[in-house]
């Protein structure tokens, strides 16, 4: 007859089933998060530390052989830029923070009006600063002059044949800048002291971390950039650097940086909140000896002469 | 006799319904109203809170709201001369939003007309699966794939020094755009009524004039929707756009220049900036102009469809 259901086709109670079917789903779901939260009941410090992309490799690298030397302390690196990691310091988010550049006056005064306190500053290796260009690129040394005048807002250089300089099997003539983004520590100190604290050049490439910069200039045969010394890779060459056109030009490497006459040497520093107490203390003793050290030589930075090591 | 009328017999009580079914419907009607003026809700509180974190900046006497606007130079955290000029950032979100859209509305629309007229069933559900498919690529991985695989693509054909550029970026938009296109132009299509397509098939009209003439006609506001979501899409996309594109400050003079967008300059930048800040509170409003960009576009998109009803 018309209208009779075919039998079976439908469920009893669809509202029943889908309703249980949900609180399942979601006893579940507790289940699972309660039982990974209440794993070993035990006293895990956690040490947040956050800040320059130049320093996040040696950082993680720091982060994974603590965990061997004091398995109660966690600590949980994060990159994003020296600026970031300073700016979660000012709002007391992070332990540490990790940067490639100097806080400045204003960030430590906005650190005293937000939390109290000074931030207290530990240098903890040194790196070179390296300019890289692309390995067909027959250029190799540059002077800072010449660097400001193609990286600087007021530089006449854009084009390669105004250095002299022709690429073999290059598609054009212009040079083609490979720069960072604002929130680096490593754009701040080559703004500093390349250019005097004036601004870039606007219409260069701003890549998100220091070896984005190093890929892009490898697949790039025009191109020029800057980044840490250790993000070498065989498709690129570093530039020698000479303080002033005419002076001799260094390349960036161990010794030049220690004795300062390659003229982009740099600190990387770490930055608490106060003086650093309990595990973070520990933990900035234990970077500063030579285990701490010896990793950070591992990751292509400068290790701090032994004078200034932690004994 | 008595007067025939209806009053000859009393009109049976109606059933007396339980309080609580009376209150439960009205309750149940509350909450669907409620739900449907929640979206207006949510849009003013945004459009509040953006205003609240730019707002100090704007009455600041050193900001210049012609300066942000119009000038092409960003240089918000420069130690000697802060300047905050978004153009160039609004030319890039142009370039690439007007490019992808070149791109996505042939292939969109003819994929929606494709699927609603041309196929049979079984190919029209199984294209139909692996369109939502590419919806449900998330947008970071189509980052991935403009910085890597498209980028080398391009200079190896183009004979472009980068492979991050504009054409990268439009391109990767276009791909993130079409299923959208696609699935609600199909949607539009097919709510054109029957009775069309068989008047039209009844006067000897061949398949392409029953396209052309009847179906995109008569579908024209659902289509034009379709297309404004697309664009929505593309004007909104951050994470895509902040890998594919170069991530450079400035003016494209071709397709093969590197630009920054609107959204990608916030995302690069607010981390960094100290919450309250006067960077902070420039990326705030720059927050606001892509809302105001966005509802301009679809302002300007309602005026057209009314008046193509007008002209009816």
């Amino acid at each position: 007859m018309m209208g009779q259901p075919v039998s079976g086709t439908r469920p009893d109670h669809p509202t029943r089933t889908i309703a249980a079917a949900a609180l399942l789903a979601a006893l579940a779901v507790l289940a699972a998060c309660g039982g990974g939260a209440g794993g070993p009941q035990s006293q895990t410090t956690t040490i947040q530390n956050k800040g320059s992309d130049t320093m996040v490799n040696v950082a993680q690298a720091w982060a994974e052989e603590y965990k061997r030397v004091a398995p109660a302390v966690d600590v949980e690196v994060s990159g994003g830029g020296s600026g970031v990691g300073i700016a979660a310091l000012l709002r007391g988010t992070v332990d540490i923070a990790t940067a490639s550049r100097n806080m400045k006056a204003e960030e430590i005064e906005q650190a005293k009006r937000n939390t109290g306190r000074t931030p207290h500053e530990v240098i903890v290796g040194y790196d070179a600063l390296a300019v890289y260009v692309h390995q067909s690129n027959p250029i190799e040394s540059i002077s800072i002059e010449q660097l400001a005048d193609i990286f600087g807002e007021r530089g006449a250089t854009v084009n390669w044949s105004q250095l002299g300089v022709r690429i073999p099997g290059a598609s054009g003539d212009t040079i083609v800048r490979v720069s960072r983004q604002s929130s680096s520590g490593t754009y701040e100190f080559f703004r500093d002291h390349v250019m005097g604290n004036l601004d870039f050049k606007l219409g260069s490439r701003d890549m998100n971390g220091s070896k984005e910069v190093v890929e892009l200039i490898g697949g790039t045969p025009t191109a020029i950039g800057y980044s840490g010394m250790g993000y070498a890779t065989p498709a690129v060459k570093m530039l020698r650097i000479a303080a002033r056109t005419g002076d001799p030009a260094f390349p960036p490497s161990v010794e030049n940086t220690l004795n300062k006459t390659y003229p982009l040497a740099r600190s990387l520093q770490l930055y608490t909140l106060g003086e650093p107490q309990g595990a973070v203390k520990a933990y900035i003793d234990w970077i500063l000896s030579d285990a701490g050290q010896k990793i950070l030589e591992e990751s292509g930075y400068v290790p701090l002469p032994s004078e200034q090591r932690n004994k | 006799m008595a007067p025939n009328s209806s009053t000859g017999a009393v009109a049976p009580p109606r059933p007396a319904r339980s309080r609580r079914s009376v209150w439960g419907e009205r309750g149940i009607e509350l909450l669907i109203y409620a739900s449907g003026v929640s979206a207006i809700v949510f849009i003013l509180a945004i459009l509040f809170f953006i205003l609240r974190e730019a707002a100090p900046v704007l009455f600041s006497d050193r900001f210049s709201l012609t300066q942000f606007l119009f000038s092409t130079e960003w240089y918000p955290t420069s130690a000697s001369n802060v300047r905050y000029g978004t153009l160039a950032l609004s030319a890039g979100t142009l370039a690439v939003t007007v490019l992808a859209m070149v791109l996505a509305v042939p292939f969109g629309l003819g994929g929606a007309v494709f699927l609603s007229q041309f196929c049979g069933p079984r190919l029209r559900e199984s294209l139909k699966i692996i369109i939502e498919l590419l919806a449900a690529i998330p947008s970071v991985v189509w980052g991935f794939i403009g910085l890597t695989v498209m980028s080398r693509l391009i200079v190896t054909y183009t004979g472009a020094p980068v492979g991050v550029n504009v054409l990268n970026g439009g391109i990767i938009l276009a791909l993130m755009s079409v299923p959208i296109i696609v699935s609600i132009g199909e949607d539009a299509l097919k709510a054109v009524p029957d009775s069309y397509i068989e008047a039209a098939t009844a006067m000897g009209a061949t398949r392409w004039q029953l396209v052309f003439r009847v179906l995109l006609p008569a579908a024209r506001n659902g289509l034009l929707a379709a297309v404004l979501l697309g664009v929505g899409r593309a004007i909104g996309e951050t994470m895509a756009v902040l890998m594919a594109t170069g991530h450079a400050v400035q003016i494209p003079h071709g397709i093969l220049d590197s630009v920054r967008t609107l959204t990608a300059n916030i995302a690069a930048e607010l981390g960094e900036a100290p919450a309250g800040s006067e960077h902070y509170q420039v990326l705030f409003l720059t927050g606001v102009l892509l809302f105001t960009i966005t509802m301009l576009v679809n302002l300007a998109a309602d005026l057209i469809i009314r008046g193509v009803r007008a002209r009816k």
